[in-house]
């Protein structure tokens, strides 16, 4: 039978011979395998275009948020006003560009925190062989089973004010959403990575990296890391959805940012009762939403193919 | 119409040669509303009228169960621990007061025998005391007969401060004395000339002695029937899961013959006003909903398709904002918006006046509550001889830039008007609920127009409206410059109403923030009106000190009416219910019917 093995493709010496003298960054490799990945160019695409239609639509739609227009409630789509009007005439376009800087930084902001402190919780639990290890599960799970809408009222009653008194109206909450969606969001993210560090703390090139004098710090940054990021991605791209959703539940409380500011999670919250009558008031911001949180995913799922150095594009 | 002419015309009406309700489709011609119009008529010893649901049902039961759906759920069954209306309404099913409010506020007995009035010896010419013949044959849930011992009780009870009853206040400055098993005898301190109060309607309902007799004082809140009531009311108690579910069964032993129509009676909580008006309007799950705080296009929409009906009726409720002239954003002796302070600029007569000009309260009533409100510049509407015909409202953007121009407000770099540095910035709060959001969303907008900067705020309603004294966001805290709700008036009658602006209603830390002049505006001249209001027996009299009150708060520009509002409920169409402005919903409910 062993005539039937299929030979590595590591060891087809044609292979070894073409991708040799070819030397390319490591970087410069991982966009030519995430180019191969249709959905996710199309996504990033999508996002591009998202991202770059909300900071630069405003200069290009020079049109008042709240321009109250009581001649034209709740119009469909028009050249006046490209996505309708909602029920005060106000324009839905303008509204969903400006509310889409705050969601998008919400949800990026928030993201960015979380995964940084899984990563840093995760890594530092997944190194340790001793006390270090228990003890920091010990907090994640603490933090997994504390009840978190009660802890998100309580802090933001807490330090609301303060917090406004420092960054503004808009800049307090800002920073106060997403500080509390980051750091309540981490736990998945520290787990998956204290476990993907278990299992490749033992694997061999780690141990030849030992071997060859490298720190714990180096042997973590850039030989267990780099292994251990692909689920870490997709996990943490699913917090910008989380996010952008909390920041619509605590709007919806009363508790985020106040209710003039058209945030895509507040947009969708004012339209509901009109769903029926004007449908396009609560189908253009979902939609953003639907958009952001899918082409997030799917960029995510791309660059974990495109970082994953087992599997070959 | 002077005085001379609604004599002869009430003379007429005695006579029988004008109908009672001639004379007050008349009165209210020229602005006297039906509560009054039948009030004079009650003064002139002609009988009360009676507006309510006429009752069809040849036999008691029979007509399945009734499903009402209160968005607000319930949470206690004691109707003098009842502050909030989701209670009042659960506890009228049990409990009964001995007579209550229809809808043109005409007064209706329910334990009473007959409406006391002077005809009938019921009302001393004093106006001090008030007897009540209570009716005989009433039988409390568990079988035992209603006497006026109960009604004796129910008085020491609600009056002892240890009970802590919220309808404390109609009762402690009352004696009630047993006369025979069925006649009290009710004596004021002083004339009142409203004495339709203590025993009627939200704060009248009488306890069964032998259930909460033990019960009195500071063990009040420990009575079992506090969430088992046993009433004398159309519907016996089953179960009850606070803020959830309260179900009843029919009372075979009701005092109305033929009543109740209904077999069993279930009250669901939960949900917010728009899937209440869905569930009734559009499904047909639930018979009844109350308090449809909705923009009206939603509801009209939503009575398109022809399974439910729509009932709005008058009120005294009034929706508002108030100017705060006390600083909220520096705290004096462990409390904000202290009396002791002054706001910087809302303070300025010229500020108020300003704001008051950029309210575009015909486009709110238009656009936003259509039949849930009229547009109005009084804070008392209802009933209409308490409305003050001197007040008007303007929207005017240009006028009001003028006002702030002369008072020394120049715009600043970013278009927020300042004066000595001090900024026309205000934060401007109110409850979650889409037609506030909407109306904030106007006034905000003429006010930039203006150069004045607001920011809004809009807590959710269970904080908003709750006394939780640790809570900065509740509307008796006042910790904004700007705040906005609805105040309702219970009874057809502005007295009680308006001591939400008297000197000693103000709401500070010492009362725990439940004193009623949430504004904490004073006026000795409005205090002295109204002191004098509460002695008047003359009706004209009593109604032009009781305006001067209203206009002194509307005129300083620190109260700014926005909507008269009427209370809105739907219902399916087969059920015939029995909606009053001036009780609460379920105060009929025994006459409620399927056809």
């Amino acid at each position: 039978m062993a005539g039937s093995t299929l030979a590595s493709p590591s060891a087809d010496p044609a292979v070894a011979a073409i991708a040799a003298p070819v030397s390319v960054s490591p970087a410069r490799e991982t966009w030519r395998r995430f180019r191969r990945h249709r959905l996710a160019m199309a996504s990033l695409v999508i996002l591009t275009l998202l991202i770059v239609s909300v900071i630069v639509g405003p200069w290009l739609w020079p049109v008042a948020i709240n321009d109250i227009d009581f001649s034209a409630t709740l119009q469909g789509p028009s050249l006046a006003h490209p996505l309708g009007t909602d029920d005060l005439g106000q324009d839905i376009m303008a509204r969903m560009m400006y509310g889409g800087r705050i969601s998008l930084a919400v949800g990026l902001a928030a993201m960015v925190v979380a995964t940084f402190v899984g990563v840093l919780i995760g890594a530092l639990a997944g190194m340790s062989r001793k006390v270090a290890d228990p003890v920091l599960m010990w907090v994640t799970d603490l933090f997994l089973s504390l009840p978190q809408l009660p802890l998100l009222l309580l802090i933001i009653y807490l330090f609301r004010e303060q917090l406004k008194a420092l960054f503004g109206v808009e800049g307090g909450v800002f920073v106060l959403i997403v500080i509390v969606i980051g750091g309540l969001r981490w736990m998945p993210v520290a787990r998956l990575v204290r476990a993907q560090f278990l299992s490749l703390r033992e694997k061999e090139f780690v141990e030849a990296a030992r071997a060859q004098g490298a720190t714990k710090m180096r042997q973590m940054v850039r030989h267990i890391l780099p292994n251990a990021l692909g689920p870490v991605i997709v996990a943490s791209t699913i917090e910008v959805s989380t996010a952008i959703i909390a920041e619509s539940t605590l709007s919806f409380l009363g508790l985020g940012f106040p209710p003039d500011i058209p945030t895509w999670g507040r947009l969708l919250f004012d339209a509901k009762d009109q769903l029926d009558t004007a449908p396009h008031w609560a189908l253009f911001p979902g939609a953003a939403i639907f958009l952001t949180v899918l082409s997030i995913n799917f960029i995510g799922d791309g660059l974990r193919d495109a970082l994953d150095p087992r599997r070959v594009i | 119409m002077n005085e001379k002419e609604i004599r002869g015309m009430v003379a007429d009406v005695k006579e029988g040669s004008l109908s009672r309700r001639s004379f007050i489709q008349r009165m209210a011609a020229v602005g006297i509303t039906a509560p009054i119009a039948s009030q004079i008529l009650a003064w002139n010893d002609v009988a009360m009228a009676n507006a309510t649901l006429p009752y069809k049902p040849t036999k008691a039961g029979g007509g399945g169960p009734l499903k009402v759906l209160l968005w607000q759920a319930p949470t206690l069954l004691n109707p003098h621990f009842a502050s909030g209306t989701k209670d009042q309404i659960a506890s009228r099913i049990f409990f009964e007061p001995l007579a209550g409010w229809d809808k043109e506020g005409n007064l209706i007995p329910c334990l009473a025998a007959e409406v006391p009035s002077k005809a009938n010896g019921g009302l001393s010419a004093d106006g001090t005391q008030v007897t009540w013949k209570l009716k005989q044959g009433v039988k409390w849930h568990d079988g035992k007969p209603f006497t006026a011992d109960d009604v004796v009780f129910t008085w020491e009870y609600a009056k002892d401060p240890a009970t802590a009853a919220y309808t404390t206040g109609s009762y402690k400055d009352i004696k009630v004395e047993k006369v025979d098993d069925y006649t009290i005898k009710l004596t004021f301190a002083a004339p009142t000339p409203f004495w339709a109060d203590p025993f009627v309607g939200v704060a009248g309902q009488i306890l069964p002695k032998h259930h909460f007799g033990e019960y009195i004082g500071a063990k009040s809140r420990e009575a079992p029937a506090n969430l088992k009531p046993v009433g004398t009311g159309p519907y016996k108690f089953v179960e009850f899961k606070p803020g959830d579910i309260l179900t009843g069964a029919r009372n075979e032993d009701y005092h109305i013959k033929n009543q109740p129509h209904f077999d069993t009676l279930e009250v669901k909580g939960g949900g917010d006003a728009v899937s209440a008006a869905r569930a009734v309007l559009q499904t047909g799950e639930y018979d009844y909903a109350w308090n449809l705080q909705v923009e009206d296009e939603v509801l009209k929409r939503m009575e398109t398709g022809g399974r439910g009906k729509i009932s709005a009726v008058a009120s005294g409720d009034i929706e508002f904002i108030i100017l705060n002239p006390t600083d909220p954003w520096t705290e004096v002796d462990g409390e904000r918006s202290s009396i002791k302070t002054k706001h910087p600029t809302l303070s300025d007569p010229k500020v108020r006046e300003a704001i008051n000009l950029l309210i575009d309260r015909d486009s709110i009533q238009k656009f936003i509550y259509g039949r849930g409100g009229i547009a109005t510049a009084s804070f008392v509407n209802e009933p209409k001889q308490f409305k003050s015909s001197k007040l008007k409202y303007e929207f005017n953007i240009d006028k009001a830039n003028k006002i702030l121009d002369d008072a020394g407000y120049k715009r600043g770099a970013d278009g927020v008007r300042e004066k000595d540095g001090k900024k026309l910035k205000y934060v401007y709060q109110t409850s979650i609920n889409a037609p506030r959001q909407k109306t904030q969303a106007i006034i905000k907008q003429a006010c930039q127009k203006a150069g004045i900067d607001l920011e809004l705020k809009s807590v959710t309603a269970s904080v908003f409206f709750s006394s939780d004294v640790a809570n900065p966001d509740t509307y008796t805290k006042l910790y904004v410059d700007m705040e906005m709700y609805t105040t309702t008036q219970p009874q057809p009658d502005p007295e009680r109403f308006l001591n939400q602006f008297t000197s000693w209603e103000v709401a500070n830390k010492e009362n725990k923030w439940l004193g009623r002049n949430v504004s904490r505006y004073t006026d000795p001249a409005a205090d002295e009106a109204y002191k004098a209001a509460q002695k008047e027996l003359d009706p004209a009299k009593r109604a032009a000190l009781l305006i001067k009150v209203n206009e002194i708060f509307c005129e300083a520009n620190i109260i700014l009416p926005l909507l008269s509002r009427t209370r809105v409920a739907a219902s399916v169409n087969n059920v015939m219910h029995d909606h009053s402005g001036w009780d609460v919903d379920t105060w009929n409910i025994a006459a409620w019917y399927r056809t």
